[in-house]
């Protein structure tokens, strides 16, 4: 018997496929979400909209929150510790927690290095911005991979851009001849060994979502057109006026997101999305998606 | 050529459709309650059973997909499919179709840290070991009197049938191994004769697969 294998770690992310990841903050939110149909919840102790607004350093949650959603819900349960702090990573491994996202939201414990995730049990997503940041992370261990966008805004701007800009290399990498691959690889920050595995299966090795930004039923079926895997979807529930069918109405629209009519069914009377902000509005330095290196 | 659907609410559909189709079979994406009309057999993947259960209610197909298993088209269930295929769900009123008489427990290994690979006997399948990926996975504590247990994992069963219901606690749309799909192939050349020429063509087919 074998346990914390690359198939078991990558397997459980090919299971949450088509489907939706919601962020929740205390017990009651993950039995909405979960009442939802969400297919994994990401434990937190506030939403990026609101670590934006606090400011100041956000860290891992404390074990308390992430014990008592775990308690609450049948389903998987992520959790976020910060760039490149193992320990942080470690202490939610001992909690049993389902996935670990190694998260720009939260504020990066180490300005070089990412975590090594190859000699954990537990299995990571990471977020990145393009093909090379991608296959860095999965060489380090990870089993799942997110686009970033720019969490916390309601703005689906950014996740467009990593998502088009993440599927635009692997159509350039796959179209390169193979003694092009290694310079590919270079001028990209990519280890050449993840580069042809890539190029080998015509897409990235694990199972991609998108992430950071995404607030409609509309937005969820538009990154999966792009060609995510699922969607996250952060501070765009639990910041809007009706939670429950909103929730509801973006798992329907990650699951039938070329279906129109239905989409303008589920996307009528939705209550108030959560106000949004302009990228530009959010100087450089504040943006999360330039965390991680 | 007779059809293989794959309910592709959510969940690993697009491995079980590249292992069906490596084995030379036609398969059909089942997503709305139209496209149950067009198939001769149904997979429903791996995935977070709730999801797939509500969507099945929402999308309004739970009572026809019952009907056609009860009128013996063949379906296999793996992992999340299995749960949705039992008829009592441990501490749950989740959606479910029923057509299995036999009670699961969810999760009943543990969490993912709990997660484990394993080779399971399995006398249907040859003498070689399967290769068996649990993920979460559920087993079940009850069987029927109808129901051949295919594997068990610590005196629990993880791969039964019923007649026309196949249902596995894990993945072999994981592993490069097709011989569960294989089976339950040969479980759906019982109901539409066609596939027994896809049984006997399979292995050509799969490696003509390998070659390209």
């Amino acid at each position: 018997m074998k346990q914390g294998t690359p198939r078991l770690k990558t397997g459980l992310a090919e299971m949450l496929k088509g489907g939706v990841i919601m962020d929740v903050t205390t017990p009651e939110q993950a039995k909405i979400a979960e009442g939802a149909g969400a297919c994994a919840v990401m434990a937190l102790e506030r939403v990026p909209a609101d670590i934006r607004a606090h400011g100041g350093v956000a860290r891992m949650a404390d074990p308390t929150v992430v014990k008592t959603i775990m308690a609450a819900v049948t389903i998987p349960v992520m959790a976020k510790a910060r760039i490149g702090h193992f320990v942080e990573a470690r202490i939610l491994e001992a909690l049993g927690v389902d996935y670990i996202d190694e998260s720009e939201v939260l504020t990066p414990a180490d300005d070089r290095h990412h975590i090594d995730k190859r000699g954990f049990t537990v299995p990571f997503v990471c977020g990145c911005r393009n093909l090379g940041e991608a296959l860095r992370r999965i060489a380090e261990g990870a089993a799942m991979i997110r686009t970033k966008g720019e969490p916390g805004t309601g703005n689906v701007v950014e996740a467009v851009r990593h998502c088009r800009q993440v599927m635009d290399e692997i159509r350039s990498l796959c179209a390169l001849p193979e003694d092009e691959v290694a310079n590919f690889a270079k001028e990209c920050g990519a280890p050449l060994e993840a580069a042809l595995a890539v190029r080998r299966k015509g897409r990235l090795t694990v199972v991609n979502f998108a992430a950071g930004g995404i607030a409609t039923p509309a937005d969820a079926a538009m990154m999966m057109h792009l060609g995510c895997d699922g969607v996250f979807v952060g501070s765009g529930i639990f910041k809007s006026g009706d939670p429950a069918k909103r929730a509801r109405a973006i798992v329907q629209a990650v699951t039938n997101y070329r279906d129109y009519a239905m989409l303008a069914e589920i996307s009528r009377d939705l209550g108030e999305a959560m106000v949004g902000i302009e990228i530009s509005a959010i100087t450089p330095a504040e943006r999360m998606q330039e965390r991680g290196w | 050529m007779a059809n293989i659907g794959v309910l592709v609410l959510q969940g690993a559909f697009r491995e079980h459709i590249v292992c069906l189709r490596r084995l030379g079979a036609a398969t059909v994406e089942v997503r709305r309650r139209g496209d149950i009309d067009g198939i001769d057999a149904l997979v429903i993947p791996g995935g977070e059973s709730t999801t797939i259960g509500k969507l099945l209610v929402e999308g309004d197909m739970l009572a026809p997909l019952r009907e056609r298993v009860e009128a013996g088209m063949p379906i296999y269930g793996s992992c999340a499919g299995l749960i949705l295929l039992c008829r009592e769900i441990e501490n749950s009123d989740q959606p479910r179709l029923g057509v299995l008489d036999a009670t699961v427990r969810r999760n009943a290994f543990g969490r993912q840290a709990d997660s484990f690979e394993a080779a399971l006997n399995m006398r249907e399948l040859g003498s070689r070991p399967f290769p068996a990926v649990f993920i979460r996975a559920p087993v079940l504590t009850c069987v029927g009197p109808d129901v051949l247990v295919l594997a068990e994992v610590t005196g629990r069963p993880v791969a039964v049938r019923q007649n026309n219901v196949l249902a596995t606690s894990f993945h072999p749309e994981l592993t490069d191994d097709r011989r569960l799909h294989r089976y339950f192939l040969s479980m759906c050349g019982a109901a539409c004769p066609v596939y027994k020429q896809v049984l006997k063509d399979g292995n050509a087919v799969e490696s003509a697969w390998k070659k390209l």
